[in-house]
This record gives structure tokens, sequence and C-alpha cells, in this order.
């Protein structure tokens, strides 16, 4: 199991006085380096807990199973020490609205100087020349080093935070909404940007957002989250442009495409709300959503099955739902409805 | 067409045929104001001249990036802010200020807010957030049950019962922005004004908000202005469409003009970064920051940043000078397609793709 990223069966619950309730439930993602994942889904999908979980930032008292392989080394099982050194130098995360957690009364630079100096990434007197290479390198100009936030737009700030972000030259990235609330034309700058960096310095990615259209642009895979599952995964445009599973192709026809005449005067979305995660229905947690709604789902909840396989079952892209490809024959043949409930219930 | 018109005359005679339900003609607002993102002091010129009609049972996106005055121009609508310059009109009279006036007027055009979460009072049930209009507006009546479960059942939330003495917190976001729209139904306006109504919620949900207002539209005969950042939006909704840059409109016309035959660099750019948008030429991603209130380049405002005239397309469309010195004259805010563009005007815009793609593709 090489590879860059390796998250295999992570379970999230959050615990607390009412009772557990399970945010993330048996999600599987991998990542080589110079890829790029993206990771859809609503609020309440559990997207942003598997962004936490990955670097172990959840509160504390939260349970987390499963096995996250960052180069190979298992994130949950990690000393503290040496998970400190691998946040920012193994992987660094840009939250949404990141921009906001820079210190007003400290200088750019001196912020930016910062993991630098505490990671010892470069020697004390090359790092005012390293903070400036890294203000160019997305997009701004050294001397803004000297600059204190308020006196940048709030585009700028979030390059700000991703010159952080690169500071100690990371493997890996983890953009969570790293673009959200921002204007059009800065998101588009900021996402030029990162998917040069990506390029350029083989890193990979994992972009996490609420925005299909923005995963779908930016990213070569993305996997599709509801109710704390995966439901959908596979290249980016197909899975947007071509979704197997009801959910996945409702959320991309919530997303309009100007010039399409379908979505003129049509707005689309989807009726009803997400489950409750504390008390989610039997079977396919998407159910009471679906259009295509069947008895046996109120059973069964499916893995991720192949979409479309070839002879010999292969295929580039997974969706668990029983209406695709094999889904219906590997439950009727493989498993009982009984045994899949009782898999479902023993999480 | 003199491109110096004066803003103030540029308005007389435009083509609509009936008065338009609500009107701004040549508005202005300017804030006075400390230390911007840029540190510049002065006034700021939030919104700079701006023709813009409503018809009845009409709905208008006002689009543009932040910054750009289209919240500005939204409240001095609503009559919440007072225009420096020009008037706002409804139904043909001019908006007077006196507050007993604005008080009737805005019974007649509501306002729906953006974040439902910021907008509604946590300590309130739903009932007591939805009737607080009408008891401003009308003391306590005796049907006032009986339109509260009206004004939420047009909201969507069926059957109203259910959510009367929910709190917010119970609520989930699509519902809770239904119970704001439903605050705003609640006294039978004629007009919406909406500011990003749907901008902090969910893709699925969204479909859901915006296919209410064309319902609102088509079953209670309400216009609707609504001021956004999302082209998709307006795309969904809208038969109109206004793009605002730096307190001015710089282009309008029906949303099948603006958005699949857009004119305007600064349109067509807008157009062009949208992730997944397919347009051939690629993104047209515009450097640099939203320009500054406060600092209007002279010329046409949008000259530094236009990718037409750093190509030198502009130049050898014999427009340059132009550009950067002459600023194109308001835009009249009724029906037809209108660019406030030196450059299109002269090339006709995408009639003649040939001298577009150049520019736009580098």
């Amino acid at each position: 199991m090489s590879g860059l990223l390796d998250v295999r069966d992570l379970n999230v619950t959050y615990t607390s006085g009412a009772g557990d309730v399970p945010a993330v439930r048996g999600v599987d993602l991998s990542l080589e380096p110079g890829d790029t994942l993206g990771v859809a889904g609503e609020s309440g999908s559990g997207k942003s807990t598997v962004a936490l979980a990955l670097l172990r930032l959840l509160p504390a008292g939260t349970r987390v199973t499963g096995r996250i392989l960052l180069e190979g080394e298992d994130v949950l099982t990690m000393k503290w020490g040496r998970l400190r050194a691998v946040r920012w130098v193994g992987a660094s995360v840009v939250f949404q609205g990141a921009m906001h957690s820079l210190n007003p009364v400290r200088r750019i630079g001196d912020q930016i100087a910062e993991p630098l100096l505490v990671h010892g990434t470069v020697p004390a007197k090359r790092v005012e020349e390293r903070v400036a290479e890294l203000l160019e390198q997305v997009g701004l100009p050294a001397s803004r080093a000297q600059d204190h936030p308020h006196r940048l737009s709030g585009g700028q700030r979030q390059r700000v935070m991703i010159a952080m972000a690169l500071a100690c030259e990371p493997r890996l990235i983890i953009a969570d909404e790293a673009t959200t609330a921002l204007d059009v034309m800065i998101q588009a700058q900021i996402l030029a940007l990162l998917e040069r960096l990506v390029e350029e310095n083989g890193i990979g990615m994992l972009m996490i957002s609420h925005d299909l259209s923005v995963l779908s642009a930016t990213c070569k895979r993305v996997a599709v989250m509801y109710a704390g599952r995966i439901v959908e995964e596979g290249p980016a445009h197909q899975v947007v442009h071509d979704p197997a599973h009801p959910y996945a192709s409702a959320l991309s026809a919530a997303f309009p495409k100007i010039g399409d005449p379908a979505s003129r005067l049509a707005p689309r979305g989807l009726p009803g709300d997400p489950p409750d995660p504390a008390d989610p229905p039997s079977g396919c947690a998407f159910r009471p959503r679906c259009a295509m709604v069947e008895t046996v789902c109120a059973t069964v909840d499916p893995p991720l099955w192949p979409v479309r396989p070839d002879a010999v079952g292969h295929s580039e892209r997974r969706a668990a739902c029983v209406h695709v490809g094999s889904g219906r024959d590997g439950i009727e043949g493989a498993s009982t409805p009984g045994e899949t409930s009782t898999e479902e219930t023993s999480r | 067409m003199s491109a110096e018109t004066d803003p103030q005359t540029s308005t007389v005679g435009t083509d609509t045929d009936e008065t338009p339900i609500l009107r701004a003609e040549a508005v202005e607002v300017a804030f006075s104001s400390g230390v911007g993102p840029g540190g510049g002091r002065g006034t700021a010129r939030a919104v700079d001249g701006v023709d813009l009609d409503v018809a009845a049972g009409e709905i208008v996106a006002l689009v543009g990036e932040s910054g750009c005055g289209k919240t500005t121009l939204a409240r001095t609508l609503l009559g919440l802010e007072r225009p420096t310059g020009g008037r706002v009109l409804f139904e043909g009279a001019p908006l007077s200020h006196r507050s007993r006036d604005l008080r009737d007027y805005r019974r007649r055009v509501q306002l729906v807010q953006q974040d439902p979460m910021g907008s509604l009072n946590p300590r309130r049930t739903v009932y007591e957030s939805v009737v607080e209009g009408l008891r401003i507006h009308e003391g306590t009546t005796v049907d006032e049950y009986e339109r509260v479960a009206r004004a939420l059942s047009r909201a969507g939330l069926r059957p109203p019962e259910r959510f009367l003495s929910r709190y917010p917190h119970e609520l989930s976001g699509g519902q809770r922005q239904r119970v704001v729209i439903a605050g705003a139904l609640i006294l039978d306006p004629e007009v919406l004004v909406a500011d990003e109504p749907v901008a902090s919620l969910d893709a699925s949900v969204r479909g859901e908000i915006l296919r209410l207002m064309l319902e609102l539209r088509e079953n209670l005969g309400l216009s609707a202005l609504v001021a956004t950042h999302d082209l998709g939006l307006a795309w969904n909704i809208a038969d109109r469409v206004a793009v605002m840059y730096l307190g001015r409109v710089v282009e309008v016309g029906t949303v099948e003009e603006v958005l699949s035959a857009p004119e305007h660099p600064y349109t067509r750019a807008l157009l062009s970064v949208l992730p997944d948008s397919g347009v051939e030429e690629g993104p047209v991603v515009l450097g640099g920051e939203p320009p500054d209130p406060k600092r209007v380049p002279t010329g046409c405002r949008f000259h530094p940043r236009c990718p037409v005239l750093a190509s030198g397309e502009a130049a050898r469309a014999g427009v340059a000078d132009m550009c950067t010195s002459v600023d194109p004259e308001v835009l009249a805010g009724g029906p037809g397609h209108r660019t406030a563009c030196h450059w299109a005007a002269r090339v006709g815009g995408p009639e003649s793709p040939r001298t577009v793609e150049g520019p736009m593709s580098s």
C-alpha cells in the first residue's frame, strides 16, 4: 500500500450526553502524489469531519476507527510529537474563512515565517527569503510581508493562508471549502493557483467542497458523500455529468448550467432534508428523499458497486445503490438483506 | 447616443410602454468614510448613477462581485438608504423618505434577508417571527393566526400548524429561509427585494427556494429584484439581468441576451471563470483585486482591468483613447440589451465573433 494517502474504513462518531452521533461511516479514500481528489457533499454529510480526522483535529472524546495512512504511516496511532511534525510538513489544511484566523496585530511575513521557524524547515537567516518566495508563489508581491492583515482584501488574505500551508512544502494539501465565500474572480485565481501548485510541485490535493462544479473543474476524481458515507466515486467528469447514484444525480442537477435550456426558469432542488445522523433511517440513508426508492432499499444499505463494469467486472467508478450495475445481483447473490442490516447496526 | 450624456437626462424616454412598478433613476449613493482595505480616505461612490426598472410580475437579477454596489442599490430601492443623487420611483411616483410614507412603502416592497440564521431571532417561535411585520403595520388583528398560517403555507411550510411553535434551531436551513420569506409575504407585498436569498444554503435546498420564488411570481404576481453574485441563480429564475461593476450597471438585458451572448468584457470574463463553464476560449481571469469605490478610474471604470484594452484589441478598433478618457453613458434601465462599453459599441458585440475571439482567449 504505497501512495500518499490511504484511508480505509474510516468511522467517526461524535459522543455527547445525548448519545452517539455517527458522522462518518466507513469511508475509503486514496490519493497519489500529484493527484487531486474532490469530496463533495452538503451540510452534515461528514465531508469536513473527514478533513479534520485526517490530521486528528477532531475534538477530544470523538471516536475514530479505521486506518489513515499518510505516506505509509498511520496518523491515528502516531505519537503527539510525530503528529506535530506531520502537520504542516506532511500535510496541511486550508479551511474556509481561514483568512479570519490571521492574527490582526502581527505582520503577514512574521505569520508565514512561524511554521518555518517552529519546524526548522529552513535556516533562520534564510526565512525572510523563503517568505518572499512563498508570497510570490501565491501571486502577492514580497513587500506584502510588511503589512498587517487589515491592509489586505479577503482574497489576498486567503492567499496568505495558502502560502502558510505551503511553507513547509507539505506532500498533501487539504483544502476544505478554501474558496467558498470568495468572489468568482478571486475563486478562479485561487483555483488556478492551487492547480498550478499541484502540477509544479507534485503534491496531492484533497479538495472538500459543497460546490460540485468547482470540484469537477479542479479535480481528477470526485467522491460524493451523503449521510456520512461515500455514495459515488469516480472520474470527476463522469460523476458530475453522468451520475449513477440518485443523490449524486440530484446534486448535479441542482447546479444550473448557464446556457442549458433545461435549467432555464427551472431551478432544481431536492425535496426533504438530510437524515438526522443520530437517528438514521434503516437501509439506504437516502431512501426517504429518493425518487427511485423500492422496498428493498428499506433493508439494504448497499456498498459501493462498480458502475457499468467491463467483462472482467472492472470499472473506474463505483456507486452505492441497488439500481447501479451489479448492485442488485450482488446483494441477492452475495448477501441476504438480513446480513447487511446486521452489519449496519454493528457500526 | 453621445458618450458624454449627462446621467440626469439619459433616462428621458426609455422604451417602456408601461410604468415599471419599481424604478431607479440615476441613483447615486455616496458614503463618506474612514479607512478601507487600501487605506484610502474619502467618499466611496457605492452606487454611481444607476437606472433600473422592475416591471410588474418581473424578476430582475442584479449581479456583481462584492463591493460592486448591488446591496447598496437594493437597500436604496427599499428606502433603507437615501440616495445622494437621483431618485427611486414606485408605480411612477417618487419615493418619499418621510417616515410615515416609508412605512407604507415598506409593506408593499418587502426585504428578504440574506442569512436566515442571522435574521431570525433565535428566541422567537416561527409564529412570532412571521407575525412581527403584521403587528408593526396593523397592530394585533383578529385574523392574525390565519394570516400567519397562510404566509407559511405560501412559503411552502405545510401544514403550517407543524411549524408555528418551533424555534429556528429546530428547523433546517431551507425551512429557516422559508420562514424569512413567510415573514416578507405576511403583508401581501407587491415586490420582493432579496439580497443573496440562497447564498448560505446547500445546493439541493437552493433549488427548492428558487422554485418557491418562481411559484410566488406565478401565483401571487409578485415582482422581485434579486441581488446576487450567482449567475446560475439569474439563469434559474430571472427574466432580466443587470451586471454591476463598481457602482454602475455595465450590461443589462434579458437573461438569454446577457448570459448567452454577453457583450461587455466584464460580463464575458465573469462567465468565463465559472467552473465548468465550457467557454471554449478558456477562462479570462482578471488580475488584481476588485477596485475601490473611493477611487473610481477615469474614463471607463473597467479600463484598468479590461482584457480587451490590455490585448490591444480596443486600440485596433480605434477606441482605446475613449476607454481611458470617456465615461460610457448610464444605461437605460428598461427592456433592451445595452452595454456600457466603447469597444462593444464599435465592433457590434458578439455578432462579430472573429474580432472577439482574439482578446478573450489571450
